[in-house]
């Protein structure tokens, strides 16, 4: 298809309907109100409906309603909101209810501000409701991104049956870049254990209640099989010369593409910075981490963030080799000088580090 | 073998066994003496008659009605505390042809879930809400309830509940009855036989108003709890009788059902070969691929000026002109209130090579519609770069850079002299391309036709690309004349 330039939240509504997403529940917030705002335009449209919620409390909820129905749902908000919505993720997950959830990040905590930042890390990738779960996240870095990954969120949601995160910061949802969309709508069936008000599913209940011991820890070991899982065969990250790399920098969404643009800088002077980006969040890249550990002297994690997603990489690491942070929040962003200057004085300051078999836990 | 008369039987929509229940799967969980009993069999009753099991979705609430599912045989979605009208609101809008019944109690609706029913009743969700008002927690051993009576004791109003410090018993019907979308509120009672009949009607026709179509209804049940209210079942229906229903007065405090007008069915969906189209989303065939320059270029652009100069709008005819001339593009907004009121800026970068970062903090070109602008962005351009400022001259105390190629020129008054002061914008890219040889004419003239659907403007904006060029083709010509 002809490619067009659209916002990162635009494209995320238009790639959700040609996914067979028929129904959006939503509240404004910045920056991520364009989504419930293209979602209000075009769902009634294609044969699907919007509901500006009360809340964001409201909005979970009623994306379980319409999971629970069997058609594909979908969400958006950001961190505020998010957190809003977390008691509402937890049932989801419990009840195995696909859906998406979209979070365009920006800071925090509290009122925080709109510009940008990645402190939803934790409440997304490590979960903020109660329970033994877990969600799977995307985290797109261009606009074009926004909408394949969406399409696939929705993909993954029915495959686990479970709550799927695109993760992005307020940068992603906001820029205009060229996005080639599918040709064609995804046909979307009802999954059998819908609720969907017909004889057929009569027998049908969902549920996250499990009241007898015996039947919630299975149901728990159940779900934690899926993640088991998903952490085997959902992994996805983008190496980017970093197989040979002395420093690998780790880095998502926005501050990924500052890094990338700093390793190309760097590798023309002859230093040896590659980049790992996470796709997954969750299912973290730790395999993949682990490998370059056996080549890579240093690992430098850029955020903006006071660092989130570092824990990740040291227990992906367990000792293996060190790791350095840098990163800048409030709605600053790294800058590509500020990931230089980062990325020369790791490289000066690192010296090959021999690690013992004792450190090594897994 | 005795022959036997059916005079009355349990409900067909209830299971035969609650198989779902751990055990004792001939009864309920339910006390003796409990509401909800009856009120489930109530319900079961109207959907025999009817005959609408199979398209029946319960959506049970947290409390004791939490296991509404092991009893009926219906489609049943257990929802998280407070929120099953949010949760029944989505599943009826989902599945239209089905009946979605929130069956809710008094601390799920009228306390933790007051947002989700009042606003589910507000938008007129076509489901139908039964509300089991009984004053009091239950499952979870008898604390307050929003709707406890004023002096009654309970585990967390030990002393009775002090209107002066817990307020009174919140009446849900009372308050719903002020929105205009509701179809229908009554307030029945559990008390006696009479009553009970009287409830049996109601919670037909708040079923039948679905069927209908018609809306939103709610029934609400004033509930005996005997164990927690510690009477025995006879004295907890008086109690009912007497007590609750001089705090909650039992009637219809809404009624719209003979004139309300059917729920206007959902609009369907298009043939899914359509919706492409309807996104906007055109299809490659014919398209022409753009003969990108053979030089390597990367532009990286900064617009800025004040909120409502058209400064993102410029930065995004520049990207789409980019696109349509075969390049790489990016466009990123400053947002938020700085959109709404001071300054506004956008980056935007074209070039041939893919655009890695879309940050763009070293420009090499710099469109600064305002002197703020000029001042904040000036020392950021890269040597060799274009700075192009919307002025007569460089405003005094604005030390010019000899390092890069600078113009003023007066962008806005040329645009004003067009009519349009507005279109400044357009007339510093006209002065731009001039300048600077950056997107062939035709690329932008595509671009313009792209984003500026008025026909008045698009002949504006026209004319104030030519005037543009004009202006920067002179300036040119008399820098030419300087250096000679």
């Amino acid at each position: 298809m002809k490619p067009q330039l659209i916002k990162g939240n635009e494209a995320v509504i238009k790639a959700a309907v040609l996914a067979g997403c028929r129904a959006y529940y939503g509240y404004p917030i910045t920056p991520a109100s364009e989504i419930a705002e293209a979602a209000a335009y075009y769902f009634p449209l294609t044969g699907g409906h919007f509901i500006q919620a009360e809340s964001e409390v409201a909005s979970v909820n009623m994306l379980y309603g319409a999971a629970s129905a069997g058609i594909r749902a979908m969400t958006a908000s950001s961190g505020p909101g998010i957190s809003l919505m977390q008691e509402g993720v937890s049932y989801l997950a419990g009840a195995e209810l696909p859906c998406v959830i979209v979070d365009i990040t920006r800071g925090g905590p509290g009122l925080g501000n709109i510009a940008p930042e990645q402190g939803d890390y934790r409440q997304v990738v490590k979960v903020g409701g109660h329970g033994c779960y877990r969600v799977l996240v995307l985290a797109p870095n261009s606009v074009q991104e926004m909408a394949d990954l969406t399409t696939l969120a929705f993909d993954l949601a029915d495959e686990y049956r479970t709550p799927v995160f695109v993760m992005a910061d307020g940068f992603i949802g906001q820029m205009m870049e060229p996005v080639t969309f599918a040709s064609e709508v995804r046909p979307v069936t009802t999954p059998e254990w819908a609720v969907d008000g017909t004889a057929a599913t009569r027998k049908n209940l969902i549920a996250s209640i499990r009241i007898e011991a015996d039947e919630l820890e299975k149901h728990i070991l159940n779900l934690d099989a899926k993640y088991k899982k998903a952490e085997r065969e959902a992994v996805r990250y983008e190496a980017f010369m970093a197989d040979d790399a002395d420093l690998v920098l780790v880095a998502y969404g926005m501050v990924s593409r500052i890094c990338k643009s700093a390793v190309e800088h760097l590798r023309a002077e002859g230093l040896k910075v590659g980049l790992l980006r996470p796709i997954t969040l969750y299912p973290f890249p730790e395999a993949k981490i682990r490998q370059l550990a056996r080549t890579a002297s240093v690992f430098g994690c850029v955020e903006m963030s006071t660092g989130q997603m570092i824990e990740d990489v040291r227990l992906a690491l367990e000792g293996r080799k060190p790791v350095e942070f840098y990163g800048r929040c409030g709605g600053n962003i790294p800058s590509e000088e500020e990931v230089l200057k980062f990325a020369r004085e790791v490289l000066n300051r690192s010296t090959p580090v021999v690690v013992s078999e004792e450190v090594v836990h897994g | 073998m005795a022959e036997y008369k059916i005079l009355h039987e349990k409900a067909h929509c209830f299971y035969e066994t609650y198989e779902r229940k751990g055990e004792l799967q001939n009864q309920t969980h339910y006390c003796p003496g409990c509401g909800h009993g009856i009120a489930h069999k109530l319900i079961a009753q109207a959907i025999d008659q009817l005959g609408i099991q199979d398209r029946t979705i319960t959506v049970s609430p947290v409390g004791c009605g939490v296991f509404a599912y092991y009893y009926l045989d219906t489609g049943n979605i257990q929802a998280a505390h407070g929120r099953a009208s949010a949760v029944a609101a989505a599943a009826k809008r989902s599945r239209p042809d089905s009946i979605v019944i929130s069956y809710q109690g008094d601390g799920d609706l009228a306390a933790i879930g007051t947002a989700e029913i009042l606003h589910a009743a507000n938008r007129g969700e076509s489901i139908t809400v039964f509300f089991i008002n009984n004053g009091i927690y239950g499952m979870t051993g008898g604390q307050m309830a929003p709707t406890t009576p004023v002096g009654a004791k309970s585990t967390t109003s030990p002393f009775g509940r002090d209107a002066h410090t817990e307020g009174y018993p919140l009446k849900v019907c009372e308050l719903l009855s002020m929105l205009d979308a509701p179809v229908y509120l009554e307030r029945v009672g559990l008390g006696n036989t009479k009553q009970i009949m009287a409830a049996s009607r109601a919670v037909k026709k708040a079923l039948e108003n679905q069927v209908k179509g018609l809306g939103f209804s709610l029934v609400e049940i004033l509930s005996p709890c005997p164990t927690i209210w510690k009477l025995s079942p006879v004295a907890a229906q008086e109690r009912v009788r007497e007590e609750m229903a001089r705090v909650f007065p039992i009637g219809v405090y809404k009624d719209r059902t003979k004139d309300a007008q059917p729920y206007p069915a959902p609009k369907p969906a298009p043939p899914a070969e359509q919706i492409p189209a309807i996104l906007g989303i055109e299809s490659s065939e014919g398209m022409i691929e753009a003969v990108r320059p053979e030089k390597a270029v990367d532009w990286r652009i900064r617009v800025a000026g004040f909120g409502g100069q058209g400064v993102l709008m410029l930065g995004e005819v520049l990207a789409e002109a980019g696109l349509e001339a075969g390049l790489e593009v990016s466009w990123l907004p400053s947002y938020g209130p700085e959109m709404r009121s001071g300054t506004s800026n956008c980056h935007v970068r074209i070039g041939t090579h893919p655009i890695a970062s879309p940050l763009v903090t070293r420009p090499n070109v710099l469109l600064a519609l305002n002197e703020p602008s000029l001042k904040k962005f000036l020392p950021t351009v890269e040597p060799g770069g274009w700075v192009l400022y919307n002025g007569d001259a460089i405003p005094e105390g604005i030390e010019a850079r000899t390092d890069v190629s600078m113009q003023a020129i007066p962008f806005t008054q040329l645009a004003d002299e067009l009519g349009e002061a507005k279109a400044g914008n357009i007339v510093s890219l006209g002065a731009l391309l001039e300048l600077t040889g950056m997107l062939k004419q035709e690329a932008v003239d595509h671009a313009l036709a792209q984003l500026v659907k008025s026909t008045r403007w698009l002949e504006i904006d026209r004319q104030a690309l030519k005037a543009g060029r004009r202006a920067a083709h002179a300036r040119e010509a008399e820098h030419a004349e300087v250096c000679q």
